[in-house]
């Protein structure tokens, strides 16, 4: 068994310890956010945040993750309560597909619990490990910049 | 929105209650679709449904289909359903479809749910291909609605007995003049809308519409982006189990042997398959799937035969196999037959594009269900009709013991592995009956026996006269087909590898003026006279099938940027040299419009940057694309997109920011394809497993900006915008690296191309 802490709730679960956190999210505890894409940390629609940092949730296995906050899309709000950064990308309408998107939102999540006024040129580097398909580019680059100034709003 | 998650609902009923809810959808549907053609949906590419024996003047999908209550439902309680079979695909179709319905309805969008191509309740509108979803479905409904709701003005004026004339739908109610209201609901009953469609339509006024035109925020971006359960990949029917195929190593390859006791005795797995060569396994968790698979893989040995072309002699290769001449001038070689002037001058290239990849973000997945001689499948497939005719052979299953639901996925851009994932299921979940079984394609699968946009060539050669006209234009093209789509089971790769193997039937040209390879084969521009030969190739060393834009990306690649070696070598303006070769006035304005947005008249050149310009009509009938970029290359002679303005003409746009949307999206598409994309193979296996080995654009490589401008044209017919940027992104891309670094690329990727750039380069700062 082992303990995990998943958007703020604990967890146990009885998935082998080498099951890359991805397939416990998606199977054991039934998370859409996540998504399998390569397996390989190759294109981010796994990413999920373990502690404060960014990781590609195909590739770590839990047994890597036991007691860590691990905070998936679910933990950043709801459809009725969307959090900030969820509610950047809906207003800038930053998808088509959508599959990767919600990978890019958490790389954003991160970046902006580190660096609440982040670059363009920042915001593009945070963005190097993910790959979209559909060409949602300009649209997700516009959604990190307008939950910067969301949630800089928010604290002052 | 609540309609939205009405439709949700229903099919999480659907699944948790044993299929009894959708059992009774299909029954009340086919019986409301008993007066339209009961075609296959596997007739004539793009879904146009063309045929339909009813009434051939009705307008959009409705001459398929012309029953009201096909496409719309109101029940007693005023909830408004909204029928398509075409597909989301992420390219917003179900919320600019629940726009024109709630306009012509007079209703607020939230009141209507949509239900998306499903063989038990939608119409069969053949495949969401070939950007003919507005101008189908788009149309039937539009038409649809209007008459729906002139019939519910009727039934108010009947029972109270006052002209019709008087009164107005608002909200979901009709309104007497003095006040009184009626809801919709209380006016219908069962049969109201079981009435054949009329050939004219009373549409509304576009100057009065509220919705059409007016950008709507997408229906489903919120559950996307809020991890609701939307995918096909988001799907737990009770009892789900997980798949895993193990794939031969290259095509056409047999299993020899293999242990399948090494799969057995591992954790979780219930079954393993096998059936000839094809070779699966059933575990309970994902995760163990995974594993199963990989130990079976291991414990497989495989004779190879395939014999791939030789990649660095690629387009020498597709030169010399046999081919069929087709002739696909048609009434352009009649055009012109006046006495030629002189030629001045005369030019000649040869554009070659090389195999690339749909590549999805999420390899294909799909969930099916074998339960009593009833198979259900739910897949991403873009043809649901035609891939229920393909299983029920596969399975040799009567068709109506097979039901397909659309459900969405990531993203597929034309014919990828979805349909195959389905039959994958359906023959996984076969072996386990009673258990839905999900299998989810590994991403070296989907990179490996996805269909390939076919690799192509096209030779071009123009006359100039002494006054810088084009004199002459003389086209020639090598191409396999663009589809292979499963019109049958011998289409669906899975199938290739089964003890009794099928094998695809021979490949067909599409022909015009539509076509595969050969679209936009022919030039827009008005030329005295024009020759065109398209040389399809039946053979297929590699899968291939359709892929955004077919040939549209490498044709209009080849002529725009012939067009603008011809105007360099009249000494005319790019713009200048387009603008004396087209008469239609909305090219005209598109062409226009982009080139004063962009700045092209003002534009200052700097080291290292140049700006490129190139203009198509998709198809030679549906939407105006023109597109101006500016590329910028360094001293290594790598190439950036720096800036695009897009200019377009779809026809009445009903969302504006859905079109932004795709266009945006073609463009950068397009500009991952142009410039970085070929599928590496070598003379056995496709080597391009993964992203490194498969490379497309990454955030560094974006633009700076792209912009995008709509043309208003309210009223007007639609006209298919979604693949629209595809050529013309790739011929202005190359266009601006010619104007940068001196040098015409006529290869794709123009990356690749480096070091002739970067020649350029030293040569122009020497």
């Amino acid at each position: 068994m082992i303990d995990l802490i998943v958007n703020g709730r604990s967890v146990e679960v009885d998935d082998d310890p080498a099951t890359p956190l991805l397939y416990v999210l998606r199977g054991t505890l039934g998370l859409n956010g996540a998504k399998y894409g390569c397996g390989l940390g190759q294109c981010g629609a796994c990413t999920v945040i373990a502690g404060s940092q960014a990781i590609f949730s195909c590739i770590t296995p839990i047994s890597a993750l036991r007691g860590q906050h691990i905070t998936t899309l679910e933990g950043l709000g709801t459809r009725g309560r969307p959090g900030i950064v969820q509610r950047a990308f809906i207003a800038e309408q930053a998808a088509q597909c959508g599959y990767c998107i919600p990978g890019m939102m958490m790389r954003a999540q991160a970046l902006l619990q580190r660096n609440p006024a982040p670059s363009d040129a920042e915001i593009r580097a945070a963005l190097a490990p993910h790959l979209c398909r559909c060409g949602s580019h300009m649209r997700v680059l516009r959604a990190v910049r307008r939950a910067s100034r969301a949630s800089r709003a928010v604290r002052r | 929105m609540s309609g939205r998650g009405g439709s949700l609902i229903s099919r999480r009923v659907a699944l948790a209650g044993g299929g009894a809810l959708v059992v009774h959808f299909a029954l009340g549907t086919r019986g409301a679709h008993a007066a339209g053609s009961p075609g296959s949906g596997a007739t004539g590419f793009g879904g146009r449904g063309g045929v339909g024996r009813a009434g051939s003047s009705l307008p959009g999908s409705l001459r398929r289909w012309p029953m009201l209550d096909s496409w719309l439902r109101v029940d007693a309680s005023g909830a408004i359903t909204v029928f398509t079979g075409k597909a989301e695909l992420g390219q917003g179709i179900e919320t600019a479809l629940v726009q024109i319905a709630a306009e012509e309805l007079a209703v607020v969008p939230a009141s209507i749910t949509i239900v998306t191509a499903d063989t038990g309740r939608t119409p069969d509108e053949g495949y969401t291909a070939g950007s003919h979803s507005m101008q189908d479905s788009g149309t039937a409904i539009l038409n649809a609605a209007a008459q729906a709701r002139e019939i519910l003005v009727r039934l108010a004026a009947r029972r109270w007995r006052l002209p019709a004339e008087g009164l107005r739908p608002e909200r979901g109610a009709i309104v007497a003049p003095n006040g009184r209201r009626i809801g919709y609901g209380a006016l219908v009953s069962a049969q109201t809308l079981h009435v054949r469609a009329e050939p004219h339509s009373r549409l509304t006024e576009p100057g009065r519409h509220r919705l059409i035109g007016a950008s709507m925020p997408r229906l489903d971006i919120p559950l996307k982006l809020t991890g609701e359960s939307i995918y096909v990949q988001d799907l737990r029917p009770p009892g789900m189990v997980h798949a895993r195929v193990v794939r031969p190593p290259s095509y056409g390859a047999q299993l020899v042997s293999v242990d399948l006791e090494a799969a057995r005795r591992l954790p979780g797995v219930m079954q393993v398959v096998r059936d000839g060569s094809y070779l699966a396994v059933v575990a309970s968790r994902e995760h163990q799937a995974i594993v199963a698979m990989e130990a079976l893989a291991q414990a497989a040995r495989w004779s190879e035969r395939a014999e791939l072309p030789d990649r660095t002699r690629l387009y020498e290769a597709l030169a010399s196999w046999p081919s069929r001449a087709l002739d696909i001038a048609g009434d352009r070689a009649a055009e012109g037959r006046s006495p030629l002037a002189p030629a001045a001058r005369m030019l000649q290239a040869e554009y070659r594009r090389p195999y690339l990849m749909h590549g999805s973000i999420g390899p294909s997945c799909a969930v099916a269900r074998f339960e009593s001689d009833q198979l259900t499948v739910w897949t991403h497939s873009q043809g649901v009709f035609p891939l229920r005719s393909a299983l029920a052979e596969l399975l040799q299953l009567p068709e109506e013991r097979v039901h397909c639901i659309q459900a969405q996925g990531s993203g597929c851009y034309g014919h990828n592995g979805a349909d195959d994932a389905a039959a994958d299921a359906a023959l996984i979940a076969r072996a386990v009956p009673g258990r839905a079984v999900r299998v989810q394609w590994m991403r070296a699968e989907e990179n490996l026996w996805e269909p390939y946009g076919p690799a192509m060539l096209a030779r071009v050669r123009g006359e100039l006269d002494s006054s810088g006209r084009i004199a002459s234009w003389e086209y020639e093209l090598w191409s396999n087909t663009h589809s292979t789509r499963p019109g049958g089971a011998g289409n669906l790769m899975p199938a290739w590898f089964l003890a009794h193997p099928l094998t695809p039937p021979a490949p067909h040209p599409i022909p015009l003026p539509e076509g595969g390879g050969d679209r936009n084969a022919l030039p827009f521009y008005r030329i005295p006279r024009v020759g065109a030969r398209f040389n399809f190739i039946p053979q297929m060393p590699l899968r291939v099938s359709a892929l955004r834009s077919l040939g549209a990306h490498l044709n209009v690649f080849a002529i725009e940027s012939f067009m603008d070696e011809l105007a360099r070598a009249a000494g005319v303006d790019s713009i200048e040299f387009r603008l004396r070769h087209l008469e239609d006035a909305r090219a005209v304005y598109v062409v226009r419009t982009a080139a004063e947005r962009f700045g092209w008249s003002r534009w200052a050149p700097t080291a290292g940057v140049g700006r490129g310009f190139a203009f198509a009509r998709y198809k030679n009938l549906a939407a105006y694309a023109a597109i101006a970029v500016e590329a910028e290359v360094d001293r290594d002679g790598r190439a950036r997109l720096r800036r695009a303005v897009a200019a377009v003409d779809c026809g009445m746009a009903v969302n504006p920011d859905g079109v932004r949307n795709q266009i945006e999206g073609g463009i950068l598409q397009a500009a991952s394809w142009t410039l970085k994309e070929s599928v590496a193979f070598d003379r056995r296996r496709i080597t391009s497993r993964d992203w490194a080995s498969y490379p497309i654009l990454r955030f560094e490589d974006v633009p700076d900006s792209i912009e995008v401008v709509i043309a208003e044209r309210p009223g007007e017919p639609f006209l298919g915008l979604g693949e629209a940027a595809q050529g013309p992104t790739a011929a202005a891309i190359a266009n601006a690296i010619a104007d940068a670094a001196g040098v015409r690329i006529r290869e794709l990727p123009l990356g690749q191309s480096a070091s002739q750039i970067r020649a350029g380069i030293v040569l122009r700062t020497a």
